[in-house]
């Protein structure tokens, strides 16, 4: 058995890294104030996983109320206390509810909790390094991002109620206490939560572009990279170019709320007072907010991407099919991206000539997205796929991303965004597009390379039940909200009982609300197998997968510098699965080219 | 009590976890495998299990499309609503119809190529000829889409007006809609929220002689076969004016006014007449029969389609379409500008 032959191989490497190992660990510097970017990886999991929760337990509260309307449930007055009187939840409470779920899923658990982990886990380990470029910043880039989280958690719990204009924050309604509760104290500790999650996402950033440039091991030209660090990079530079303008968005914001500006405020008149802000426009915060709200989807989703490339690459135990076509589509969604914004803005009355443009330019992504689904199917052609849990999210996230996809295109034609806009169909589409593939990406990422974070292994059979159920509640509560929208349901409803005319769509909300539920409690599956698995799964092979790539020639222990001895050189692609010629069938990027063997 | 039971469920969920770990560890060291290794049997079950997947995906998409479509918005009641309701058809058959090739190509290849140890996979890195097809085809798809898509956008945003289009202005404010009729000469005078005072509520200029026939309702009754220009202002935040039944939304953004431009085709006694609306409201009647609420006739809505605060689920005004004559009565009734203040 070709593990056993690995067991052994790993079992000498354990014995050799330990003169390796320069200096001596004390729990603050390996567990909490670590410059490693194995361990760094592990935090942002963590961290993200529990903002996760946060966000995940808020949607099935307001499901809730969306589903039984104005009933009372206990459950809500002991998790909100005043802000459910008699477990029937105020309004405004609903209204932060959606705002810090779609807040803390978009940005801490999708964007710092996906890109976060895998990038710092990967980047060197696939690159072949011994760390980031810098360990420090890379330390300190968690940190803003710990910061963050705790800003944003101890927001939940202010007098005025937590953030509540939405998580597109759009002023005046944010920018003005008077108009709701939410916008007090809340907002500003959103907008403070937010800086520092800037910062520490453009540090990460700037060090994952560094790395992946400039350390990459002898032989790891760019065209050998794995999918999954182009995608890593293309999402940092995405970040760098686009975050900043989301901060000085904030920071425009944080003027007009707290120092007379006017950059967003003009002729208001509110809770009968009249202010005397002129000349500024809402509109400008929405084209900054969007130019960088475009890219972050991208941010969230080509990580996931990339996992998956990688996943489903090893568990068809083939050569991803087309790798110059992934790596030019990515490049291409990139580009895109920065130039489709207007379509979250078709109809905030902007001259209808720029709608046109940007219906362009939107509809364009859908051909080098449909060259990735294509892509990703004709890997399975004549695989000999391995169901493990990781490959089974993979596939989840290639059928989402399809029928989310599709979707896009009735959302990004100007004309048919008229009368869909902000309704229930909107909220199917990017739930299912970004929302549902990243979180897919994510979860085939924890399964795929958790022997490689944790030197266990996680269960499979639990596994396999976490996919089937999250896979068939995150359809049934998606799905049905295409019809939903179509019936014209505006999204962010308190309730929808005071027009007659949705009273026919009730049971469709209490259909969703059940999968909703039943999809959360799954979760903890999930939470449970991971958890389980740190301390009491089996013990991990160095290369449980059979994969290529560098990661797996690292020692299981974790070590500083990732390789005793030498970093290994590359020959190879990371893809030469079932390759003829080759007995086995995976080649490792380290083994060198037979004589008259055709590089890929 | 609730925090005893509370409590006694904690620990019970406790015990139970760890029980379930022991049988677990327990389950693992009999069985002779790995437990994280991937057997054939699993590959067949994983299998099968995604293959049938793929059909139930399939089979409730058509259940959903069957059972739900009644229930969507009825027929569109502006003349752009027709040539909108087109274009969402015809582009929604070209994504089922994508949805429905793709999917189970996916699913079925999942199940199709389930791994077994005897087996190897085939070495097939690209073709270029393949990925240009499926880079040239959507291309094709998309460029159609596009080209007709602005086409019917650049129809409804400069519509070509054979008359000259009645003109109302909508106010939004934190949580209610007003409506400004722009009188006798079709032309609304100036107005800012700066000039709100006392029974001015939405801050018309009084000095301006074109706003003294301007007419200040809080319903919207609209002449058929007239094309009507709305001119949206805001108060306080940014609101969206939603007309679905009319295919029609713009929002209502403070500091600056917003056009969009409609003409109602169908009045609402005639809708309230057809057999398919007709079907709905009995629907509708017969769920609020049984919730003991009062009955429902149809109506057309606005409603306000960008979060705006904490009423904002219940921001509506009622829209009547009606004929020419009902309308001019309709109108006479309401007073001036120069008579309420």
């Amino acid at each position: 058995m070709a593990d056993h032959a690995h067991d052994h191989a790993h079992d000498h490497a354990h014995d050799d890294h330990h003169d390796h190992e320069h200096h001596v660990d004390n729990f603050w510097t390996k567990y909490v104030f670590s410059i490693d970017h194995k361990m760094i990886a592990k935090q942002f999991l963590i961290t993200g996983m529990f903002m996760g929760i946060i966000g995940v337990f808020m949607s099935m509260l307001f499901r809730l109320q969306l589903a039984w309307p104005g009933e009372s449930f206990p459950i809500l007055e002991t998790f909100l206390g005043k802000w459910a009187p008699d477990g029937v939840m105020d309004p405004n409470m609903y209204l932060a509810l959606v705002t810090i779920h779609g807040t803390i899923m978009v940005f801490f658990v999708l964007t710092a909790g996906l890109s976060g982990t895998f990038s710092n886990l990967l980047i060197p380990l696939q690159v072949g390094a011994r760390d980031m470029a810098s360990g420090f910043l890379n330390m300190i880039s968690y940190w803003f991002f710990a910061a963050s989280s705790v800003v944003m958690v101890v927001s939940l719990f202010v007098e005025t109620g937590p953030a509540s204009g939405g998580w597109t924050v759009y002023p005046p309604l944010s920018a003005l206490p008077q108009a709701m509760p939410g916008s007090g104290a809340g907002m500003t500790l959103w907008l403070v939560s937010m800086t520092l999650f800037i910062a520490g996402s453009l540090i990460g950033s700037l060090n994952y572009i560094v790395t992946v440039i400039n350390l990459r091991t002898k032989g790891m030209s760019m065209t050998r990279l794995p999918l999954t660090i182009w995608a890593f990079l293309v999402t940092a530079i995405l970040g760098v170019l686009s975050f900043p303008v989301l901060l000085s968005a904030a920071l425009l914001l944080v003027f007009d709320r707290s120092m007379g500006t006017s950059f967003y405020l003009s002729d208001i008149m509110v809770a009968g007072e009249m202010l005397t802000n002129q000349g500024g426009s809402p509109i400008l915060f929405e084209h900054l907010f969007w130019f960088l709200g475009h890219p972050e989807v991208y941010i969230i989703l080509l990580p996931a991407l990339g996992i998956t490339s990688e996943v489903i690459a090893t568990n068809s135990r083939k050569p991803i099919f087309g790798y110059r076509a992934m790596v030019g589509s990515i490049l291409a969604i990139a580009f895109l991206s920065f130039i489709v914004w207007g379509h979250h803005m078709f109809v905030t009355g902007m001259n209808p000539f720029l709608g046109s443009v940007f219906t362009f330019t939107t509809l364009l992504i859908a051909i080098p997205s449909a060259v990735k689904a294509f892509n990703y199917i004709t890997t399975l052609w004549k695989g000999n796929i391995r169901f493990t849990p990781a490959m089974l999210f993979s596939i989840g996230l290639v059928s989402t991303f399809v029928a989310g996809g599709l979707t896009g295109i009735i959302l990004g034609d100007s004309a048919l965004d008229i009368n869909v806009h902000d309704t229930y169909f909107v909220v199917a589409h990017f739930h299912i597009v970004m929302g549902l593939s990243a979180i897919f990406g994510m979860f085939a990422g924890v399964y795929h390379w958790f022997p490689k974070m944790y030197g266990r292994m996680m269960n499979k059979s639990m596994g396999y039940l976490h996919f089937w159920l999250t896979f068939v509640s995150a359809y049934g509560v998606f799905f049905p909200m295409h019809f939903t929208g179509l019936a014209g349901l505006p999204r962010r409803y308190y309730s929808n009982a005071e027009f007659p005319i949705f009273d026919e769509l009730q049971d469709i909300n209490v259909i969703i609300t059940m999968f909703a539920i039943g999809g959360g409690i799954a979760q903890l599956i999930f939470i449970f197998n991971f958890f389980y698995s740190m301390w009491r799964g089996p013990k991990a092979p160095q290369n449980p997968w059979k994969s290529n790539t560098l990661e797996w020639t690292a020692p299981v222990e974790h070590i500083h510098g990732n390789w005793p001895g030498a970093i290994p050189e590359v020959h190879r692609w990371a893809y030469d699965y079932s390759k003829p010629g080759h007995e086995e069938d995976f080649v490792p990027q380290t083994t060198p080219l037979k004589d008259g063997e055709h590089a890929h | 009590m609730s925090g005893i039971m509370t409590l006694i469920v904690l620990v019970l969920a406790v015990l139970t976890a760890l029980q379930l770990i022991r049988i677990f560890e327990l389950s693992s060291k009999a069985r002779q495998t790995a437990e994280y290794e991937v057997t054939d049997r699993d590959n067949n079950n994983q299998g099968w299990l995604m293959l049938l997947f793929g059909i139930g995906l399939i089979v409730s998409l058509f259940w959903m499309l069957y059972e739900w479509s009644p229930i969507m918005l009825p027929k569109p009641a502006s003349a752009h609503g027709t040539e909108y309701d087109d274009l969402m058809t015809i582009s929604m058959i070209v994504i089922i119809t994508m949805f429905v090739l793709v999917q189970p190509i996916l699913f079925y290849f999942a199940w199709k190529y389930r791994g077994s140890k005897d087996r190897k996979a085939t070495y097939y890195e690209h073709n270029n000829r393949l990925e240009f097809i499926w880079t040239i085809v959507p291309a094709v798809v998309l460029a159609v889409l596009i080209i007709y898509g602005m086409t019917t956008w650049s129809n409804v945003m400069n519509p070509k007006n054979e008359q000259e289009p009645l003109v109302i202005e909508l106010y939004a404010q934190q949580f209610k809609w007003t409506a400004r009729y722009a009188g006798q000469d079709n032309q609304l005078g100036y107005a800012n929220v700066r000039l709100i005072k006392d029974a001015n509520v939405i801050g018309v200029d009084t000095l301006d002689t074109k706003g003294s026939d301007d007419k200040i309702t809080t319903e919207i009754h609209l002449p058929v076969g007239r094309p009507v220009l709305f001119k949206f202002r805001s108060q306080d935040v940014i609101h969206s004016a939603y007309f679905p039944h009319f295919r029609a939304q713009m929002n209502c953004v403070p500091g600056m006014t917003t056009l969009f431009q409609f003409t109602p085709t169908v009045t609402t006694a005639e809708m309230r007449q057809d057999a398919e609306v007709q079907a709905k409201v009995a629907r509708i009647n017969q769920i609020r029969t049984e919730k003991g609420l009062e009955a429902y006739a149809y109506d057309y809505l606005l409603l306000c389609n960008k979060i705006c605060g904490s009423a904002h689920y219940n921001m509506q005004m009622n829209i009547v379409v009606e004929s020419e004559e009902e309308y001019a009565k309709w109108l006479a009734e309401q007073k001036t500008v120069a008579e309420t203040l």
